[in-house]
């Protein structure tokens, strides 16, 4: 007995030493914080895909690690905190509401640096924002919908009211409209990111209400499972959910953070690492569209059309004349929406059946 | 060959100090086992798991801060346990006491002044004492299941505290998230030092097990307590009634888990949110039996159990394990606990073959 302590210990102890090695900056440490499991098949899955292209991309020059399931809430702050103080040389926090809590740590630890993702609060010289422009894939979807719809009203399972969330409804009931001025779409908040018998449940209240086709902004596959079992079309979240519904997915938006995570950790190797907001689409390659399935050859082609036109920069999805739901005019013919009103969108426009929670 | 459990004559005083130490052993030995199946070098890991934390100031830090509202809770529940009351709901009082304290800062959010936070810790203490009087009352009035209502309670607080923070208490300018508005700084328990993540809190629990424990052992209460808990029959004939001290050591550890919960909210979190609860409540229980019901072993058995938290977010760094460990671990040392329990009142005998009739 004593024998094996004294072995556990040595080695133990052994390991210390190799560990403080290898915590010298020979290596470049990138961390991530997670809001849901890796394996959710949608938001948090795909940022850890963009983790492991880093991993891919510098190999032994890099260290990754990640928390998974961290709540929003004073947990984050010390999950955050303890990445920075286990040598970190940048860390990407990737929910909304890592917001304060990541500008709080970049506050205190300014030789490490930090992403946020959806957010828009940059307090300290060492924190970046960056996203994607997901409403221009909505759009998409919004005409795929009106075209393969035969209600003609589709339900929309929606997390929390904050810009980004309302950006994709309203830019998803505008480009069903473009198709049928009269679509309609219904929105169930589940005040979730993630969690899959809620999602479910939310979708088969919708189809119960005469839905026939699904789109979500939360994590999980939950809702296009349902979707399957009732035989309808839904939109995949994030993630290619194909496998969940290879009969019933119409297209998704993936999200491609790889290339934007690889650029960040680049600059940090180079000392070449500066704050920036981005907000990077489908022209950077960061906004994708999985492939166009489980519909008609024509309803795939003017998807792809609309989808090239938002590629080279012709077409923008918010471009008037747009009205809002209460009736008052947003855009004008030919004007288009400012970045600040985007990034800021507390309003549904018209054809949104659902009160905007305040 | 086979293993038979002979029963002590007494209870074995060797055992009864040893047990929650072999079971600790037992747990950090089935741990290595699991890290070796999930192909990670078990020595590595535990070394991340238990001992990494202790070795960063700011880690032990956190460790006091997870102890503080296990500790308070589990006091709480030995005092409960040792009566032979069964006290599960300490996460239902934890909620609602965390809720009570919260109503101040949430309801006055512009209140200032010294009296706030005295206020809140009352209220958050009345609150868990409050809740914890429904199970008790039906117990001693109606002779219902306490630990089935005080379990079931603990679903109602649960349900109750997120339609709070989802509904009227809800921060109108935090887009929809769940949560009230951030409190003001009257409303905000101090640290123990400036810049210090330890809050007052810690502090309560320490003076809580030190109290409670000159209670348990030097008091006529600590008497009564014991008595009934392992004779009610001779309780009721030394004049003591089981139905006042249900009650009693009810609201007694409905106030600490209360007090628990107001610690935690205006100490750590500074609102009232959806995520108050970690499972603490539940966790308690661990500690209570790990700290063999005695205030002062909690102490220990708080810090143990708050490693496994800690200890659970530098695995998932160091090792890519899933954060599911740490509540593998958490339920292994349970068992365990209970299991070594066994070797206080039996001893385990190897029997070679039958014994002859009328040999034993």
């Amino acid at each position: 007995m004593k024998k094996t302590i004294f072995a556990l210990a040595a080695s133990a102890a052994a390991l210390m030493t190799t560990g403080a090695m290898a915590d010298g900056h020979a290596k470049t440490k990138a961390c991530f914080i997670y809001i849901g499991p890796t394996g959710d098949f949608g938001w948090t899955y795909q940022h850890d895909q963009g983790r492991k292209s880093i991993e891919a991309a510098f190999g032994d020059k890099v260290e990754t690690a990640y928390l998974e399931n961290v709540p929003e809430s004073a947990e984050a702050q010390r999950s955050i905190e303890k990445f920075a103080r286990s040598g970190c040389n940048i860390i990407f926090t990737t929910s909304f509401n890592y917001m304060d809590p990541t500008n709080k740590a970049a506050g205190k630890h300014p030789d490490v640096k930090f992403e946020h993702a959806t957010g828009y609060k940059r307090e300290h010289p060492n924190i970046s924002t960056y996203s994607s422009k997901f409403y221009q894939g909505r759009y998409i979807q919004g005409q795929i919908a009106a075209k393969m719809s035969k209600t003609g009203v589709a339900g929309y399972i929606a997390s929390f009211p904050i810009p980004e969330v309302v950006r994709g409804i309203n830019s998803f009931v505008l480009g069903a409209q473009s198709v049928n001025p009269d679509f309609k779409l219904k929105v169930v908040w589940v005040s979730t990111w993630f969690d899959p018998p809620k999602e479910a449940d939310a979708a088969k209240a919708l189809i119960d209400q005469g839905v026939d086709i699904i789109t979500q902004h939360t994590d999980s596959t939950g809702p296009m499972q349902v979707a399957a079992e009732r035989g309808i079309k839904a939109f995949g979240q994030a993630s290619d959910m194909i496998k969940f519904g290879p009969k019933t997915q119409l297209t998704s938006i993936i999200d491609e953070w790889g290339p934007y995570y690889v650029s960040r950790v680049k600059a940090v190797m180079d000392g070449t690492w500066k704050q920036q907001d981005v907000w990077h689409g489908m022209a950077d390659g960061n906004v994708v569209m999985a492939p166009y399935t489980n519909m008609p050859d024509e309803v795939a082609e003017a998807a792809k059309k609309t989808a090239a036109a938002i590629k080279d920069g012709s077409f923008e999805p918010f471009t008037g004349p747009i009205t809002k739901q209460d009736g008052s005019v947003w855009l004008k013919e030919g004007e288009k929406a400012e970045v600040g009103t985007l990034l800021g969108m507390n309003f549904y426009v018209k054809g949104v059946d659902d009160k905007l929670p305040q | 060959m086979r293993i038979e459990l002979q029963k002590r004559a007494g209870g074995s005083s060797v055992f009864a100090v040893l047990s929650p130490f072999v079971a600790l052993l037992l747990t950090v030995l089935a741990g290595g086992i699991m890290f070796a199946l999930l192909g990670k070098n078990p020595v590595f890991a535990l070394y991340t798991y238990f001992v990494e934390p202790l070795a960063d100031p700011w880690s032990r830090e956190q460790i006091l801060v997870k102890a503080t509202p296990l500790v308070l809770i589990a006091i709480g529940l030995a005092v409960c346990f040792r009566s032979g009351n069964w006290n599960i709901g300490a996460e239902g009082q934890y909620l609602i006491g965390g809720m009570f304290g919260a109503a101040i800062p949430v309801l006055f959010n512009e209140w200032q002044s010294p009296l706030v936070l005295p206020l809140m810790l009352l209220m958050g203490m009345a609150g868990g004492a409050l809740y914890a009087f429904i199970p008790a009352i039906l117990k001693a009035r109606f002779g219902t299941n306490e630990i089935l209502t005080s379990l079931m309670l603990v679903y109602v607080a649960q349900q109750f505290v997120d339609w709070l923070v989802r509904g009227p208490w809800r921060d109108p300018k935090g887009f929809g998230f769940p949560g009230s508005k951030q409190f003001n700084e009257s409303a905000v328990l101090p640290s123990l030092s400036s810049g210090s993540d330890v809050h007052l809190g810690a502090l309560f629990a320490v003076v809580a097990a030190i109290a409670i424990w000159f209670v348990l052992t030097r008091t006529l209460k600590g008497f009564e307590i014991a008595v009934l808990g392992q004779s009610p029959r001779a309780g009721r004939f030394a004049g003591f009634s089981a139905k006042r001290l249900t009650i009693f050591v009810f609201l007694l550890s409905g106030a600490l888990a209360g007090l628990a919960g107001i610690s935690e909210v205006s100490g750590s979190v500074e609102k009232l949110d959806d995520k108050l609860s970690l499972g603490y409540g539940f966790a308690a229980i661990i500690v209570a039996f790990l700290g063999r019901l005695n205030p002062l072993g909690i102490l220990a058995a708080g810090l143990v159990l708050a490693l496994t938290y800690i200890g659970g977010e530098a695995a998932q760094i160091s090792l890519g394990v899933s954060d599911r460990a740490a509540r593998v671990f958490q339920g292994l040392l349970l068992f365990f606990v209970l299991a070594c329990d066994t070797l206080i009142h039996y001893r385990i005998r190897l029997v070679s073959r039958l014994p002859k009739a009328g040999a034993a």
